[in-house]
Protein backbone atom coordinates (compact mmCIF):
# COMPACT_ATOMS: atom_id res chain seq x y z
CA UNK A 1 0.00 0.00 0.00
CA UNK A 2 1.27 3.44 -0.96
CA UNK A 3 0.25 6.13 1.50
CA UNK A 4 0.51 9.87 1.04
CA UNK A 5 0.18 12.05 4.14
CA UNK A 6 -0.57 15.72 3.51
CA UNK A 7 1.29 17.95 5.91
CA UNK A 8 0.32 21.55 6.64
CA UNK A 9 3.00 23.83 8.01
CA UNK A 10 1.16 25.84 10.68
CA UNK A 11 1.92 28.17 13.59
CA UNK A 12 2.27 26.37 16.91
CA UNK A 13 -0.97 26.39 18.90
CA UNK A 14 0.46 28.85 21.44
CA UNK A 15 1.34 31.45 18.77
CA UNK A 16 0.22 35.04 19.06
CA UNK A 17 -1.65 35.89 15.88
CA UNK A 18 -0.64 39.21 14.28
CA UNK A 19 -0.74 40.63 10.78
CA UNK A 20 1.54 42.90 8.75
CA UNK A 21 1.52 44.88 5.50
CA UNK A 22 -1.70 46.67 6.17
CA UNK A 23 -3.29 43.57 7.74
CA UNK A 24 -2.98 41.57 4.53
CA UNK A 25 -0.26 39.07 5.59
CA UNK A 26 0.17 36.79 8.59
CA UNK A 27 3.10 38.02 10.67
CA UNK A 28 5.52 35.09 10.95
CA UNK A 29 7.92 37.08 13.13
CA UNK A 30 8.80 35.02 16.20
CA UNK A 31 6.32 32.29 15.27
CA UNK A 32 7.29 28.66 15.67
CA UNK A 33 5.91 26.40 12.92
CA UNK A 34 4.86 22.80 13.44
CA UNK A 35 3.17 19.90 11.67
CA UNK A 36 -0.57 20.61 11.78
CA UNK A 37 -1.84 18.57 14.78
CA UNK A 38 -4.62 16.85 12.79
CA UNK A 39 -2.01 15.83 10.17
CA UNK A 40 0.33 14.49 12.84
CA UNK A 41 -2.34 12.05 14.07
CA UNK A 42 -2.66 10.87 10.45
CA UNK A 43 1.11 10.59 9.99
CA UNK A 44 1.40 8.51 13.16
CA UNK A 45 -1.37 6.18 11.96
CA UNK A 46 0.49 5.89 8.63
CA UNK A 47 3.60 4.79 10.58
CA UNK A 48 1.54 1.97 12.03
CA UNK A 49 0.58 0.82 8.51
CA UNK A 50 4.24 1.02 7.53
CA UNK A 51 5.45 -1.02 10.47
CA UNK A 52 2.65 -3.60 10.65
CA UNK A 53 1.56 -3.91 7.02
CA UNK A 54 4.66 -2.88 5.06
CA UNK A 55 3.14 0.27 3.60
CA UNK A 56 5.34 2.97 2.09
CA UNK A 57 4.70 6.46 3.40
CA UNK A 58 5.33 9.69 1.54
CA UNK A 59 4.56 13.14 2.91
CA UNK A 60 3.66 16.20 0.87
CA UNK A 61 3.32 19.89 1.46
CA UNK A 62 2.31 22.71 -0.86
CA UNK A 63 4.43 25.72 0.06
CA UNK A 64 7.69 27.62 -0.21
CA UNK A 65 11.16 26.48 0.92
CA UNK A 66 10.42 27.74 4.46
CA UNK A 67 8.20 24.70 5.01
CA UNK A 68 11.02 22.18 4.49
CA UNK A 69 11.96 21.87 8.19
CA UNK A 70 8.40 20.70 8.84
CA UNK A 71 8.71 18.07 6.08
CA UNK A 72 12.10 17.00 7.51
CA UNK A 73 10.42 16.53 10.87
CA UNK A 74 7.88 14.22 9.22
CA UNK A 75 10.79 12.27 7.69
CA UNK A 76 12.44 12.09 11.12
CA UNK A 77 9.23 10.63 12.53
CA UNK A 78 9.56 7.89 9.90
CA UNK A 79 8.12 8.85 6.50
CA UNK A 80 10.17 7.45 3.59
CA UNK A 81 10.12 10.35 1.18
CA UNK A 82 8.88 13.92 1.07
CA UNK A 83 7.50 16.06 -1.73
CA UNK A 84 7.20 19.82 -1.69
CA UNK A 85 5.10 21.47 -4.38
CA UNK A 86 6.90 24.74 -4.85
CA UNK A 87 4.13 27.34 -4.71
CA UNK A 88 2.59 29.33 -1.88
CA UNK A 89 -0.53 27.73 -0.40
CA UNK A 90 -3.02 30.45 -1.26
CA UNK A 91 -6.46 28.87 -0.96
CA UNK A 92 -7.75 25.39 -0.23
CA UNK A 93 -9.08 24.73 -3.72
CA UNK A 94 -5.76 25.47 -5.45
CA UNK A 95 -3.88 23.38 -2.84
CA UNK A 96 -6.27 20.48 -3.53
CA UNK A 97 -5.58 20.80 -7.29
CA UNK A 98 -1.81 20.71 -6.67
CA UNK A 99 -2.16 17.67 -4.43
CA UNK A 100 -4.39 15.94 -6.99
CA UNK A 101 -1.51 16.16 -9.46
CA UNK A 102 0.85 14.56 -6.91
CA UNK A 103 -1.67 11.80 -6.17
CA UNK A 104 -2.19 11.01 -9.87
CA UNK A 105 1.53 10.88 -10.60
CA UNK A 106 2.38 8.86 -7.48
CA UNK A 107 -0.45 6.32 -7.72
CA UNK A 108 -1.26 6.44 -4.01
CA UNK A 109 -3.86 4.05 -2.58
CA UNK A 110 -4.52 5.97 0.61
CA UNK A 111 -4.22 9.69 1.24
CA UNK A 112 -4.42 10.93 4.83
CA UNK A 113 -4.86 14.64 5.50
CA UNK A 114 -5.94 16.43 8.64
CA UNK A 115 -9.63 17.25 9.02
CA UNK A 116 -8.58 20.90 8.98
CA UNK A 117 -5.48 23.01 9.49
CA UNK A 118 -5.36 25.04 12.67
CA UNK A 119 -4.45 28.24 10.81
CA UNK A 120 -7.12 28.76 8.15
CA UNK A 121 -9.52 26.08 9.47
CA UNK A 122 -10.68 25.54 5.89
CA UNK A 123 -11.40 21.83 6.22
CA UNK A 124 -11.79 21.60 2.46
CA UNK A 125 -8.59 20.09 1.08
CA UNK A 126 -9.32 16.39 1.83
CA UNK A 127 -12.84 16.49 0.38
CA UNK A 128 -11.84 18.45 -2.69
CA UNK A 129 -8.86 16.19 -3.29
CA UNK A 130 -11.09 13.10 -3.09
CA UNK A 131 -13.63 14.58 -5.48
CA UNK A 132 -10.99 15.67 -8.00
CA UNK A 133 -9.15 12.33 -7.96
CA UNK A 134 -12.31 10.21 -7.82
CA UNK A 135 -11.36 8.53 -4.54
CA UNK A 136 -13.71 7.63 -1.71
CA UNK A 137 -13.72 10.05 1.16
CA UNK A 138 -14.19 9.75 4.91
CA UNK A 139 -14.05 12.95 6.94
CA UNK A 140 -13.51 13.47 10.69
CA UNK A 141 -12.06 9.97 10.75
CA UNK A 142 -11.20 8.59 14.22
CA UNK A 143 -10.34 4.99 13.36
CA UNK A 144 -8.96 3.43 10.19
CA UNK A 145 -8.26 -0.21 9.33
CA UNK A 146 -7.21 -1.50 5.90
CA UNK A 147 -7.20 -5.17 4.81
CA UNK A 148 -6.20 -5.58 1.17
CA UNK A 149 -8.37 -2.95 -0.48
CA UNK A 150 -11.18 -3.18 2.09
CA UNK A 151 -11.45 -0.33 4.55
CA UNK A 152 -13.28 -0.02 7.86
CA UNK A 153 -13.40 3.52 9.18
CA UNK A 154 -15.13 5.26 12.04
CA UNK A 155 -16.27 8.81 11.54
CA UNK A 156 -17.15 11.29 14.28
CA UNK A 157 -20.61 12.74 13.79
CA UNK A 158 -22.41 15.38 15.87
CA UNK A 159 -23.11 13.59 19.14
CA UNK A 160 -21.67 10.19 18.28
CA UNK A 161 -19.88 8.11 15.72
CA UNK A 162 -20.60 6.10 12.61
CA UNK A 163 -18.85 2.99 11.34
CA UNK A 164 -18.31 2.87 7.58
CA UNK A 165 -17.13 0.26 5.10
CA UNK A 166 -15.44 1.42 1.93
CA UNK A 167 -12.46 0.59 -0.24
CA UNK A 168 -9.25 2.01 -1.65
CA UNK A 169 -8.45 4.41 -3.21
CA UNK A 170 -9.47 6.54 -0.26
CA UNK A 171 -8.88 10.03 1.10
CA UNK A 172 -9.26 10.51 4.84
CA UNK A 173 -9.77 13.74 6.77
CA UNK A 174 -8.19 12.64 10.03
CA UNK A 175 -8.06 13.86 13.60
CA UNK A 176 -7.30 12.72 17.14
CA UNK A 177 -8.59 9.18 17.55
CA UNK A 178 -6.72 7.84 14.49
CA UNK A 179 -4.07 7.48 17.19
CA UNK A 180 -4.03 8.78 20.73
CA UNK A 181 -2.06 11.80 21.88
CA UNK A 182 0.27 9.43 23.77
CA UNK A 183 1.07 7.58 20.52
CA UNK A 184 2.57 10.68 18.90
CA UNK A 185 6.30 10.36 18.35
CA UNK A 186 9.04 12.81 19.12
CA UNK A 187 11.81 12.28 16.55
CA UNK A 188 14.90 10.71 18.10
CA UNK A 189 18.48 11.53 17.11
CA UNK A 190 18.71 8.53 14.78
CA UNK A 191 15.51 9.56 13.01
CA UNK A 192 16.74 13.12 12.67
CA UNK A 193 20.07 11.95 11.20
CA UNK A 194 18.32 9.60 8.76
CA UNK A 195 15.89 12.31 7.72
CA UNK A 196 18.78 14.41 6.41
CA UNK A 197 19.56 11.86 3.72
CA UNK A 198 15.99 10.88 2.82
CA UNK A 199 14.69 12.23 -0.51
CA UNK A 200 12.84 15.56 -0.45
CA UNK A 201 11.58 16.16 -3.98
CA UNK A 202 10.77 19.70 -5.03
CA UNK A 203 8.08 19.68 -7.66
CA UNK A 204 7.02 22.61 -9.79
CA UNK A 205 3.33 23.45 -9.44
CA UNK A 206 0.57 22.57 -11.90
CA UNK A 207 -1.56 25.36 -13.34
CA UNK A 208 -4.22 26.12 -10.76
CA UNK A 209 -6.01 29.36 -10.17
CA UNK A 210 -7.03 30.43 -6.68
CA UNK A 211 -10.82 30.67 -6.37
CA UNK A 212 -10.73 32.78 -3.22
CA UNK A 213 -8.36 35.41 -1.91
CA UNK A 214 -8.04 37.16 1.44
CA UNK A 215 -8.49 40.94 1.13
CA UNK A 216 -7.62 41.70 4.72
CA UNK A 217 -7.33 40.23 8.20
CA UNK A 218 -8.95 41.55 11.36
CA UNK A 219 -8.50 40.80 15.02
CA UNK A 220 -11.49 40.43 17.31
CA UNK A 221 -12.54 43.63 19.09
CA UNK A 222 -10.98 43.87 22.56
CA UNK A 223 -13.16 42.36 25.23
CA UNK A 224 -14.45 44.21 28.27
CA UNK A 225 -13.28 43.21 31.73
CA UNK A 226 -14.74 40.21 33.47
CA UNK A 227 -17.49 40.95 35.98
CA UNK A 228 -16.57 39.19 39.20
CA UNK A 229 -19.35 38.19 41.54
CA UNK A 230 -19.00 36.53 44.94
CA UNK A 231 -22.16 34.44 45.10
CA UNK A 232 -24.32 32.30 42.85
CA UNK A 233 -27.44 34.44 43.40
CA UNK A 234 -25.78 37.38 41.69
CA UNK A 235 -24.47 35.15 38.91
CA UNK A 236 -27.89 33.69 38.09
CA UNK A 237 -29.40 37.17 38.24
CA UNK A 238 -26.84 38.57 35.79
CA UNK A 239 -27.13 35.64 33.40
CA UNK A 240 -30.89 36.06 33.36
CA UNK A 241 -31.37 39.84 33.39
CA UNK A 242 -28.19 41.21 31.81
CA UNK A 243 -26.78 38.51 29.52
CA UNK A 244 -30.25 37.02 28.89
CA UNK A 245 -28.86 33.54 28.28
CA UNK A 246 -30.92 31.63 30.85
CA UNK B 1 -30.76 32.88 -10.38
CA UNK B 2 -31.31 32.43 -6.66
CA UNK B 3 -29.64 31.60 -3.38
CA UNK B 4 -29.75 27.88 -2.66
CA UNK B 5 -29.60 26.60 0.90
CA UNK B 6 -29.19 23.03 2.11
CA UNK B 7 -31.44 22.40 5.12
CA UNK B 8 -30.30 19.66 7.45
CA UNK B 9 -32.89 17.51 9.18
CA UNK B 10 -32.74 14.62 11.58
CA UNK B 11 -35.46 12.00 11.43
CA UNK B 12 -37.50 14.39 9.34
CA UNK B 13 -37.23 17.33 11.74
CA UNK B 14 -35.34 20.40 10.58
CA UNK B 15 -32.46 21.32 12.84
CA UNK B 16 -32.06 24.80 14.27
CA UNK B 17 -28.98 25.25 12.08
CA UNK B 18 -31.22 24.67 9.05
CA UNK B 19 -33.51 27.50 10.15
CA UNK B 20 -30.46 29.68 10.74
CA UNK B 21 -29.06 28.82 7.29
CA UNK B 22 -32.35 29.75 5.59
CA UNK B 23 -32.49 33.04 7.55
CA UNK B 24 -28.96 33.80 6.41
CA UNK B 25 -29.67 32.83 2.78
CA UNK B 26 -32.63 35.23 2.86
CA UNK B 27 -30.27 38.00 4.01
CA UNK B 28 -27.99 37.37 1.03
CA UNK B 29 -30.93 37.06 -1.38
CA UNK B 30 -32.22 40.47 -0.23
CA UNK B 31 -28.80 42.01 -0.88
CA UNK B 32 -28.76 40.49 -4.39
CA UNK B 33 -32.41 41.16 -5.21
CA UNK B 34 -33.31 37.50 -5.59
CA UNK B 35 -35.08 34.71 -3.69
CA UNK B 36 -34.18 31.66 -1.61
CA UNK B 37 -34.63 28.06 -2.70
CA UNK B 38 -34.13 25.45 0.01
CA UNK B 39 -33.27 21.83 -0.66
CA UNK B 40 -34.31 19.18 1.85
CA UNK B 41 -33.48 15.49 1.98
CA UNK B 42 -36.24 13.51 3.67
CA UNK B 43 -37.38 16.53 5.73
CA UNK B 44 -41.00 16.82 6.87
CA UNK B 45 -43.14 19.95 7.00
CA UNK B 46 -40.91 21.61 4.41
CA UNK B 47 -43.33 24.53 3.98
CA UNK B 48 -42.25 25.68 7.47
CA UNK B 49 -38.96 26.82 5.91
CA UNK B 50 -40.99 29.72 4.50
CA UNK B 51 -41.06 31.16 8.03
CA UNK B 52 -37.35 31.91 7.70
CA UNK B 53 -37.40 33.20 4.13
CA UNK B 54 -37.51 30.31 1.64
CA UNK B 55 -39.72 30.98 -1.40
CA UNK B 56 -39.36 27.49 -2.78
CA UNK B 57 -38.40 24.12 -1.32
CA UNK B 58 -37.02 21.28 -3.41
CA UNK B 59 -38.06 18.11 -1.63
CA UNK B 60 -36.01 14.97 -2.06
CA UNK B 61 -37.74 11.94 -0.57
CA UNK B 62 -35.74 8.81 -1.05
CA UNK B 63 -35.12 5.85 1.27
CA UNK B 64 -31.72 5.34 -0.32
CA UNK B 65 -30.72 8.61 1.36
CA UNK B 66 -31.91 7.62 4.83
CA UNK B 67 -28.34 7.48 6.12
CA UNK B 68 -26.18 10.48 5.40
CA UNK B 69 -23.85 9.89 2.46
CA UNK B 70 -21.62 12.85 1.68
CA UNK B 71 -21.16 12.05 -1.99
CA UNK B 72 -24.85 11.52 -2.68
CA UNK B 73 -26.02 14.51 -0.63
CA UNK B 74 -23.41 16.70 -2.33
CA UNK B 75 -24.68 15.49 -5.72
CA UNK B 76 -28.23 16.43 -4.74
CA UNK B 77 -27.19 19.93 -3.66
CA UNK B 78 -24.99 20.53 -6.71
CA UNK B 79 -27.77 19.40 -9.08
CA UNK B 80 -30.30 21.59 -7.28
CA UNK B 81 -27.92 24.54 -7.64
CA UNK B 82 -27.55 23.87 -11.36
CA UNK B 83 -31.28 23.49 -11.91
CA UNK B 84 -32.00 26.74 -10.07
CA UNK B 85 -29.08 28.62 -11.60
CA UNK B 86 -27.98 29.45 -8.07
CA UNK B 87 -25.17 31.95 -7.67
CA UNK B 88 -24.72 31.29 -3.98
CA UNK B 89 -25.02 27.98 -2.12
CA UNK B 90 -25.27 28.08 1.69
CA UNK B 91 -24.52 25.13 3.99
CA UNK B 92 -24.26 24.85 7.79
CA UNK B 93 -21.07 24.08 9.69
CA UNK B 94 -22.31 20.79 11.12
CA UNK B 95 -20.20 17.64 10.77
CA UNK B 96 -22.28 16.67 7.73
CA UNK B 97 -22.26 20.17 6.24
CA UNK B 98 -18.48 20.36 6.47
CA UNK B 99 -18.20 16.85 4.98
CA UNK B 100 -20.23 17.63 1.87
CA UNK B 101 -19.42 21.32 1.18
CA UNK B 102 -16.00 20.70 -0.45
CA UNK B 103 -17.57 18.11 -2.76
CA UNK B 104 -20.32 20.54 -3.75
CA UNK B 105 -17.69 23.21 -4.45
CA UNK B 106 -15.69 20.95 -6.77
CA UNK B 107 -18.84 19.88 -8.68
CA UNK B 108 -19.83 23.51 -9.22
CA UNK B 109 -16.24 24.73 -9.74
CA UNK B 110 -17.06 27.19 -7.02
CA UNK B 111 -14.89 28.99 -4.51
CA UNK B 112 -15.80 27.83 -1.00
CA UNK B 113 -15.44 29.85 2.18
CA UNK B 114 -16.18 28.05 5.47
CA UNK B 115 -16.83 29.46 8.98
CA UNK B 116 -18.52 32.59 7.61
CA UNK B 117 -19.62 34.86 10.44
CA UNK B 118 -22.04 37.26 8.78
CA UNK B 119 -23.65 38.62 5.64
CA UNK B 120 -21.29 39.53 2.77
CA UNK B 121 -19.57 42.91 3.05
CA UNK B 122 -20.38 43.30 -0.64
CA UNK B 123 -21.84 41.00 -3.29
CA UNK B 124 -19.94 42.48 -6.26
CA UNK B 125 -17.11 41.73 -5.67
CA UNK B 126 -18.38 39.00 -3.35
CA UNK B 127 -16.61 39.43 -0.01
CA UNK B 128 -17.42 37.61 3.21
CA UNK B 129 -15.88 37.54 6.66
CA UNK B 130 -14.74 34.18 7.98
CA UNK B 131 -13.14 33.21 11.27
CA UNK B 132 -9.57 31.93 10.95
CA UNK B 133 -6.80 30.86 13.33
CA UNK B 134 -9.47 29.13 15.44
CA UNK B 135 -11.35 32.35 16.20
CA UNK B 136 -8.20 34.29 17.05
CA UNK B 137 -8.77 36.41 13.91
CA UNK B 138 -11.05 37.03 10.97
CA UNK B 139 -10.33 37.24 7.27
CA UNK B 140 -12.35 39.16 4.71
CA UNK B 141 -12.24 36.83 1.73
CA UNK B 142 -13.22 37.48 -1.84
CA UNK B 143 -14.71 34.65 -3.90
CA UNK B 144 -13.75 34.96 -7.56
CA UNK B 145 -15.90 32.27 -9.17
CA UNK B 146 -19.38 32.72 -10.71
CA UNK B 147 -20.89 30.34 -8.13
CA UNK B 148 -20.03 30.78 -4.46
CA UNK B 149 -20.28 28.17 -1.71
CA UNK B 150 -20.65 29.48 1.84
CA UNK B 151 -20.29 27.48 5.06
CA UNK B 152 -22.14 29.45 7.74
CA UNK B 153 -20.53 29.36 11.19
CA UNK B 154 -22.88 28.03 13.83
CA UNK B 155 -24.80 30.55 15.93
CA UNK B 156 -23.16 33.42 14.03
CA UNK B 157 -26.26 34.83 12.35
CA UNK B 158 -29.14 33.46 14.41
CA UNK B 159 -32.60 32.35 13.40
CA UNK B 160 -34.63 35.22 11.94
CA UNK B 161 -38.32 35.12 11.06
CA UNK B 162 -38.97 36.23 7.47
CA UNK B 163 -42.57 35.38 6.73
CA UNK B 164 -42.51 34.08 3.17
CA UNK B 165 -44.90 31.64 1.60
CA UNK B 166 -42.96 28.70 0.29
CA UNK B 167 -43.98 26.54 -2.63
CA UNK B 168 -42.78 22.95 -2.53
CA UNK B 169 -41.65 20.88 -5.46
CA UNK B 170 -40.57 17.23 -5.66
CA UNK B 171 -36.96 16.87 -6.76
CA UNK B 172 -35.45 13.54 -7.82
CA UNK B 173 -31.98 14.07 -9.21
CA UNK B 174 -29.57 11.28 -10.06
CA UNK B 175 -26.91 10.76 -7.45
CA UNK B 176 -24.01 8.46 -6.72
CA UNK B 177 -23.40 7.04 -3.26
CA UNK B 178 -19.90 5.94 -4.15
CA UNK B 179 -18.83 2.77 -2.40
CA UNK B 180 -19.34 3.87 1.15
CA UNK B 181 -21.72 1.96 3.33
CA UNK B 182 -22.84 2.84 6.85
CA UNK B 183 -22.45 -0.25 9.03
CA UNK B 184 -23.66 1.22 12.29
CA UNK B 185 -24.42 4.51 13.99
CA UNK B 186 -23.63 4.96 17.65
CA UNK B 187 -25.31 8.04 19.00
CA UNK B 188 -26.77 8.84 22.39
CA UNK B 189 -30.25 10.13 21.67
CA UNK B 190 -30.96 11.29 25.22
CA UNK B 191 -27.98 13.65 25.49
CA UNK B 192 -27.58 17.18 24.17
CA UNK B 193 -24.62 17.27 21.78
CA UNK B 194 -21.92 19.92 21.94
CA UNK B 195 -22.72 20.79 18.32
CA UNK B 196 -26.40 21.49 19.01
CA UNK B 197 -26.20 22.81 22.57
CA UNK B 198 -27.22 26.34 23.51
CA UNK B 199 -25.40 25.93 26.81
CA UNK B 200 -22.18 23.99 27.42
CA UNK B 201 -20.82 23.12 30.87
CA UNK B 202 -17.14 22.23 30.80
CA UNK B 203 -14.79 20.84 33.44
CA UNK B 204 -11.01 20.93 33.75
CA UNK B 205 -8.19 19.53 35.81
CA UNK B 206 -9.36 21.60 38.79
CA UNK B 207 -12.01 18.93 39.36
CA UNK B 208 -9.24 16.56 40.48
CA UNK B 209 -10.66 13.34 39.05
CA UNK B 210 -13.37 11.69 36.94
CA UNK B 211 -15.29 10.70 40.08
CA UNK B 212 -16.16 14.38 40.62
CA UNK B 213 -18.06 14.82 37.35
CA UNK B 214 -21.44 14.20 38.98
CA UNK B 215 -21.84 17.89 39.81
CA UNK B 216 -20.90 18.88 36.25
CA UNK B 217 -23.62 16.59 34.96
CA UNK B 218 -26.08 17.95 37.55
CA UNK B 219 -25.36 21.47 36.38
CA UNK B 220 -25.71 20.42 32.73
CA UNK B 221 -29.02 18.70 33.46
CA UNK B 222 -30.60 21.68 35.13
CA UNK B 223 -29.51 23.92 32.23
CA UNK B 224 -30.34 21.43 29.46
CA UNK B 225 -26.66 21.72 28.55
CA UNK B 226 -24.04 19.54 26.91
CA UNK B 227 -21.00 18.51 28.96
CA UNK B 228 -17.48 19.16 27.71
CA UNK B 229 -13.93 19.12 29.05
CA UNK B 230 -10.45 20.54 28.58
CA UNK B 231 -7.66 18.76 26.70
CA UNK B 232 -5.73 17.44 29.75
CA UNK B 233 -8.93 15.89 31.07
CA UNK B 234 -9.51 13.92 27.88
CA UNK B 235 -5.80 13.08 27.54
CA UNK B 236 -5.84 11.58 31.04
CA UNK B 237 -8.90 9.56 30.10
CA UNK B 238 -11.17 11.14 32.71
CA UNK B 239 -13.66 11.95 29.96
CA UNK B 240 -14.08 10.73 26.36
CA UNK B 241 -12.27 12.52 23.51
CA UNK B 242 -15.62 13.47 22.05
CA UNK B 243 -16.01 15.94 24.95
CA UNK B 244 -12.66 17.67 24.37
CA UNK B 245 -13.24 21.24 23.29
CA UNK B 246 -10.52 23.60 22.14
CA UNK B 247 -8.24 24.23 19.21
CA UNK B 248 -7.50 20.57 18.50
CA UNK B 249 -10.83 19.35 19.85
CA UNK B 250 -14.34 20.48 19.10
CA UNK B 251 -15.20 24.10 18.57
CA UNK B 252 -17.95 25.55 20.75
CA UNK B 253 -20.29 28.32 19.63
CA UNK B 254 -22.98 28.16 22.29
CA UNK B 255 -24.94 31.03 23.83
CA UNK B 256 -23.48 30.26 27.26
CA UNK B 257 -20.24 28.47 28.11
CA UNK B 258 -19.47 27.70 31.76
CA UNK B 259 -15.86 26.70 32.52
CA UNK B 260 -15.24 25.02 35.84
CA UNK B 261 -11.71 24.39 37.07
CA UNK B 262 -10.26 25.26 33.65
CA UNK B 263 -7.31 27.64 33.77
CA UNK B 264 -7.79 28.84 30.19
CA UNK B 265 -4.82 27.82 28.04
CA UNK B 266 -4.69 29.81 24.80
CA UNK B 267 -5.66 26.70 22.79
CA UNK B 268 -8.74 26.14 24.95
CA UNK B 269 -9.84 29.77 24.75
CA UNK B 270 -9.47 29.75 20.97
CA UNK B 271 -11.81 26.79 20.66
CA UNK B 272 -14.59 28.26 22.79
CA UNK B 273 -14.20 31.88 21.77
CA UNK B 274 -17.20 31.89 19.45
CA UNK B 275 -19.51 31.36 22.43
CA UNK B 276 -21.57 34.43 23.23
CA UNK B 277 -21.32 34.55 27.04
CA UNK B 278 -18.53 32.93 29.02
CA UNK B 279 -18.56 32.20 32.75
CA UNK B 280 -15.57 30.98 34.72
CA UNK B 281 -15.49 29.38 38.15
CA UNK B 282 -11.95 28.90 39.43
CA UNK B 283 -10.17 29.19 42.77
CA UNK B 284 -7.13 30.86 41.18
CA UNK B 285 -7.83 34.54 40.53
CA UNK B 286 -4.77 34.62 38.25
CA UNK B 287 -6.19 31.95 35.89
CA UNK B 288 -6.03 33.31 32.30
CA UNK B 289 -9.67 32.38 31.79
CA UNK B 290 -10.73 35.41 33.85
CA UNK B 291 -9.35 37.66 31.10
CA UNK B 292 -11.49 35.91 28.48
CA UNK B 293 -14.70 35.54 30.51
CA UNK B 294 -17.71 37.81 30.85
CA UNK B 295 -18.61 36.70 34.37
CA UNK B 296 -16.52 34.98 36.98
CA UNK B 297 -16.55 33.60 40.48
CA UNK B 298 -13.26 33.15 42.31
CA UNK B 299 -13.98 30.20 44.52
CA UNK B 300 -13.77 26.50 45.13
CA UNK B 301 -15.72 24.62 42.46
CA UNK B 302 -16.67 21.95 45.00
CA UNK B 303 -18.57 24.60 46.97
CA UNK B 304 -19.76 26.90 44.20
CA UNK B 305 -21.10 24.37 41.70
CA UNK B 306 -23.52 22.57 44.06
CA UNK B 307 -24.79 25.99 45.21
CA UNK B 308 -25.26 27.04 41.61
CA UNK B 309 -27.18 23.84 40.83
CA UNK B 310 -29.55 24.51 43.77
CA UNK B 311 -30.00 28.15 42.84
CA UNK B 312 -30.74 27.26 39.20
CA UNK B 313 -33.28 24.63 40.23
CA UNK B 314 -35.05 27.28 42.28
CA UNK B 315 -34.79 29.76 39.40
CA UNK B 316 -36.12 27.25 36.88
CA UNK B 317 -39.09 26.33 39.06
CA UNK B 318 -39.97 30.02 39.41
CA UNK B 319 -39.54 30.75 35.71
CA UNK B 320 -41.02 27.56 34.34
Amino acid sequence: MKILVCISHVPDTTSKINFTEGDTQFDTNGVQFVINPNDEFGLTRAMWFKEKQGASVHVVNVGGPETEPTLRKALAIGADEAIRVNTPATDGFSVAKQLAQVVKEGGYDLVIAGRESIDYNGGMVPGMLAKITGAHFVNTCISLEVEGTEVTAIREIDGGKETLKTSLPLVVGGQKGLVEESDLRIPNMRGIMQARSKPLHVKEPAEASAETSVSKFEKPAPKGDVKLVDNVDDLVNLLHNEAKVI
Amino acid sequence: MSVLVYTESEQGKFKKIAQEAVSYAKGIADMMGTTVTAVSVNGEDTASLGNYGASKVLEVNNDALKNFNAEAYADVVAKAAQQEGAQVVVLSSSANGKYMAPLVAVSLEAGYVPNVTGLPESTDPFKVKQSVFTNKAFAVTEINTPVKVIGLAKNAYGVKENDTSATTEAFSPEFSKGEIEVVSVDKATDKVTIADAEVVVSGGRGLKGPENWGMIEDLANVLGAATACSKPVSDMGWRPHSEHVGQTGKPVASNLYIAIGISGAIQHLAGINASKVKVVINNDPEAPFFKAADYGIVGDAFEVVPQLVEKLKEFKSQNA
